[in-house]
């Protein structure tokens, strides 16, 4: 049996960034290194510190190092009959599970299940001073202390390595199905809307190219039920498989990395954005896709006056990723990177600009 | 009651009047209250043992009314203890002896109701079932429902990220809540999150959940309203042994169901809401089990098969499916009113809310039975059984010299204990004063110091809510000295105070 890994590995290697005064770019399989406002320092690879720690599936909770292969831990989980609900993207590459939860991004899923945040129920974090912090827990229910454990999950790494999680798992469903309807822009979210109104088992849509996705997903009677109350053209099993893991791994050729490409998160009731070029849209309207050589003030504006928020997804060099964070927020995580990372060690500038 | 630790004590007469008079320039008369007879009411939370007199209680009507007495209070130096319905179990709503309580409950407006976006836009001051009520019409609902859910506000459930009998489905407060709207310290307008699912940079907003008015004064919060399920019902199935019951969440769960709500009680908790609400318990059980399926029609039939094949297949000894909504809600109320049963048949009584891993149930049971033994108090339980929520009652009596500094030593073991499982202290009551001792128990200096900075990082003259929540080192040390370190000895024989 192999030795328990253990982070002497990672803390030297961080003392060493440390005595030379150099800045450490925190990598797991690397598959989200096209994502950040900025990518700068050394490499500090996680994925050594590898494999699962507890797992009973009738506790409904997994506990994993950082550098576990996300697809390892899938596997374990669906030989249980178990999921991440949340549809954590791969991107056509190996990421590791620590890497999923600093990114704290979620697929096809996320409107109808929730995000990443939503199944973290604990982590550790090893700061920049070595030291190894626990927060949250292995169990459901946990308010004791600040929720620091939910606030890593999509940091990005800026306020330390995250060394270990545990995440909420649930049964994989018995059931599904994906429907497709040949619908315009604005009647596919009119859609959406009509159909998350109502008790229907959808996990998933999508408007693409002219046709509206839905997945239903659950119990068998459930998604029969609303399978026949819908109506549409029913998927091939297989053809919906393939199209749900392009859209959340953005193999789709419509996500192609070509540039420029923006992500828009917007309230899921917001009309079209009426933006020029094209849109793809996820999460029942939430997510918006706009491929638009418009001006990053005018994507901005659109996704500022739905109530959202525009970040750049390809196209360095174009515009910064994010727009300044509102003047108190900024304040906030200064303080909080003041406090976590005082000598700006980790990841800088990968999520907040100036951080 | 904990030490507190820099020992608040009540502002001098002349910095109190300027406060008052601060505090009436910015406020109608009648939202400020300064008299013992008025302030009395707010002396304490729903944990009526621990309670302080506060400087003033300010009352105000409107969001613009929140920020001016947070700007008086940050310009004074003086603390802030919001306050909702004061229905919290941990003393979170507690006042501070030189402090002021910001009452929000009279910011009670349904601000936005949007059926066809799914979202509700409400002041803090809202009674958690009021947004359910309104959404009704729309065949809407609004998922988390503390038993507490008549009284308790949704600012109050905010800030303890409060769960109820449907979150091991539905999600606790944290899952349903898109985004809060609110003040810093400085009376500055913030907003965490908002209608859409991301907000850029780091999410704020899952720290201000559950942050028990440390970090920020809420004062809107924009809630996920979700379609009522067409069905639901219940199985109640009784065990004659706690151990089993414990196992057959388990095989559920395994089993690939999660139902709409997973809860147990033991036999002292059904004999002693049996008589109060006739639910209708099984009385000859060591413990029942309360297994809700929602769905369409065709889900939940199917559903409700399974749960009785593997209840019985657990060694349920009876069982029972609710024929009807009545009968449904019949098998709720005495769930949900085990609280106030407890108060029925015991002066006094004080609840616990660990959580484990499952699997530790039958332990912690027999722990628990070993404990009333030492600390000569009985205790009923009812639990969350879905999420492995615990909430031992300990029946006290306050009058009795002795019983209440028992109780509480009681229920620190039994949370402590739940840490030494691999648990937490709180599932969902918070920490707030109660406890605060316990905090020491479940995290080191690390963790405590990282508390701290991510409170001053929100509140940097550390003026909302002080006192709570994070233990300090001096405090930790003291305990320390008295406490058994978990993992040394669980249960030394010696008395510890
Ligand atoms: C009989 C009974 C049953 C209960 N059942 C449950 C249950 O099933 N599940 C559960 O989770 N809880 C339960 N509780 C506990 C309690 O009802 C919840 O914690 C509830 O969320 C508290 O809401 P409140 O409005 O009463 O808040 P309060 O008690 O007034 O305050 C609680 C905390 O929130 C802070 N706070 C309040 N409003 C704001 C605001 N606007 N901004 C910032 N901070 C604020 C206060 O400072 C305090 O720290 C129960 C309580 C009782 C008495």
């Amino acid at each position: 049996m192999a030795a328990t890994p253990d982070l002497a590995a990672i803390r030297d290697r961080l003392a060493d960034a440390a005595a030379r005064g150099v800045p450490v770019r925190i990598r797991g399989g690397g598959s989200k290194d096209f994502l950040g406002a900025r990518l700068e320092g050394e490499p500090l690879d996680t994925r050594d510190y590898a494999g699962v720690v507890d797992y009973e599936p009738s506790e409904l909770v997994v506990t994993a190092r950082a550098g576990t292969p996300l697809a390892t831990l899938e596997a374990l989980l669906a030989a249980s009959g178990q999921c991440l609900p949340c549809e954590p993207p791969h991107f056509g590459g190996a990421p590791t599970v620590g890497g999923a939860v600093a990114a704290g991004l979620a697929g096809p899923a996320r409107a109808a299940l929730g995000g990443m945040r939503d199944y973290v129920l604990g982590a550790k974090l090893l700061t920049a001073r070595g030291e190894l912090l626990a927060f949250g827990g292995r169990v459901m229910k946990n308010v004791a202390g600040f929720d620091v454990a939910r606030l890593l999950c999509g940091s990005f790494g800026i306020l330390g390595l995250i060394a270990e999680v545990s995440l909420k798992v649930l049964p994989r469903p018995a059931a599904a199905a994906t429907l497709a309807f040949e619908l315009g822009e604005a009647a596919a979210l009119e859609s959406f809307l009509g159909w998350a109104r109502r008790p229907l088992p959808v996990t998933a849509s999508a408007w693409v190219d002219g046709r509206a996705y839905l997945r239903l997903a659950g119990a068998p009677a459930a998604v029969a039920a609303a399978g026949r109350t819908l109506g549409g053209s029913r998927l091939g099993d297989a053809e919906a498989a393939v199209l749900w893991a392009a859209l959340r791994d953005h193999a789709h050729p419509w996500l192609a990395p070509r540039t420029p490409l923006w992500r828009l998160s917007v309230p899921a009731a917001s009309a079209a954005l009426g933006l020029p070029g094209t849109t793809l849209i996820e999460w029942g309207g939430a997510l918006r896709w706009v491929r638009s050589d418009a001006p990053a003030a005018t994507i901005r504006e659109a996704a500022r006056r739905a109530g959202g928020s525009a970040a750049r997804w390809h196209g360095a060099g174009l515009a910064p990723a994010h727009e300044p964070l509102p003047a108190p927020l900024a304040a906030i995580h200064r303080r909080l990177k003041d406090a976590f990372d005082p000598d700006r060690r980790f990841n800088p500038g990968r999520l907040v600009a100036e951080l | 009651m904990p030490a507190p630790d820099d020992d608040p004590v009540a502002l001098p007469p002349a910095r109190r009047r300027e406060l008052l008079a601060a505090l009436s320039a910015v406020l109608p008369a009648d939202a400020l209250l300064a008299e013992d007879s008025e302030l009395r009411p707010y002396e304490c939370d729903g944990l009526a043992v621990f309670r302080e007199r506060p400087a003033a209680v300010a009352l105000p009507r409107s969001e613009a009314e929140v920020g001016a007495v947070l700007a008086v209070c940050r310009r004074l130096g003086v603390p802030v203890v919001a306050r909702g319905a004061g229905t919290g179990l941990s003393g979170g709503a507690m006042p501070h002896a030189g402090g002021v309580v910001l009452g929000l409950a009279r910011l009670n407006r349904i601000l936005e109701l949007d059926p066809r976006a799914g979202l509700a836009r409400v002041e803090p001051g809202v009674r958690n079932l009021a947004i359910s009520e309104a959404a009704a019409a729309h065949g809407l609902y609004y998922a988390p429902d503390p038993s507490s859910q008549i009284a308790c506000t949704i600012g109050g459930n905010v800030a303890e990220n409060a769960g109820g009998v449907h979150c091991l489905k539905y999600g606790l407060t944290l899952h349903n809540v898109l985004g809060v709207r609110g003040f810093t310290v400085d009376g500055e307008p913030v907003a965490f999150g908002g209608a859409a699912l991301d907000a850029p940079g780091l999410d704020l907003l899952s720290l201000v959940i559950g942050s028990e008015g440390l970090l920020a004064v809420v004062t809107e919060v924009t809630v996920k309203l979700l379609p009522r399920p067409a069905l639901a019902r219940v199985v109640m199935a009784s065990f004659d042994d706690v151990g089993r019951a414990g196992e057959a969440v388990a095989a559920i769960l395994a089993a690939g169901i999660i139902p709409a709500g997973l809860e147990m009680m033991d036999r002292r908790a059904t004999e002693a809401v049996e008589p109060f609400v006739r639910a209708g318990y099984d009385l000859g059980a060591a413990a029942i089990l309360l297994a809700e399926s929602d769905g369409t029609a065709e889900e939940v039939e199917a559903e409700v098969a399974a749960l009785e094949r593997l209840l019985r297949e657990s060694g349920a000894t009876a069982l029972a499916v609710s024929g009807s909504e009545a009968e449904r809600l019949r098998f709720w109320s005495g769930r949900k009113n085990a609280f106030p049963a407890a108060g029925r048949i015991s002066p006094d009584y004080y609840c616990m809310d660990g959580t484990i891993p499952r699997r530790h149930l039958g332990r912690v049971l027999e722990a628990i039975a070993g404990l009333e033994q030492r600390y000569g108090l009985r205790c009923m339980n009812v639990f969350h059984a879905g999420d492995g929520n615990l909430h031992p009652l300990i029946l006290f009596d306050a009058n009795v010299p002795g019983e209440w500094p028992r109780a509480e030593r009681f229920g620190a073991a039994i949370v402590e204990l739940c840490v030494e499982l691999g648990g937490t202290i709180t599932g969902e009551h918070g920490v707030g004063v109660e406890k605060i001792n316990s905090m020491c128990v479940q995290f080191g200096d690390g963790e405590r110091t990282a508390f701290f900075a991510v409170k001053r990082a929100f509140d940097p003259p550390g003026l909302l809510n002080p006192g709570k929540l994070i233990p300090t080192l001096r405090r930790c040390a003291e305990y320390g000295r008295l406490h058994v370190h978990a993992g040394a000895v669980p249960f030394p024989d010696l008395p510890r105070y």
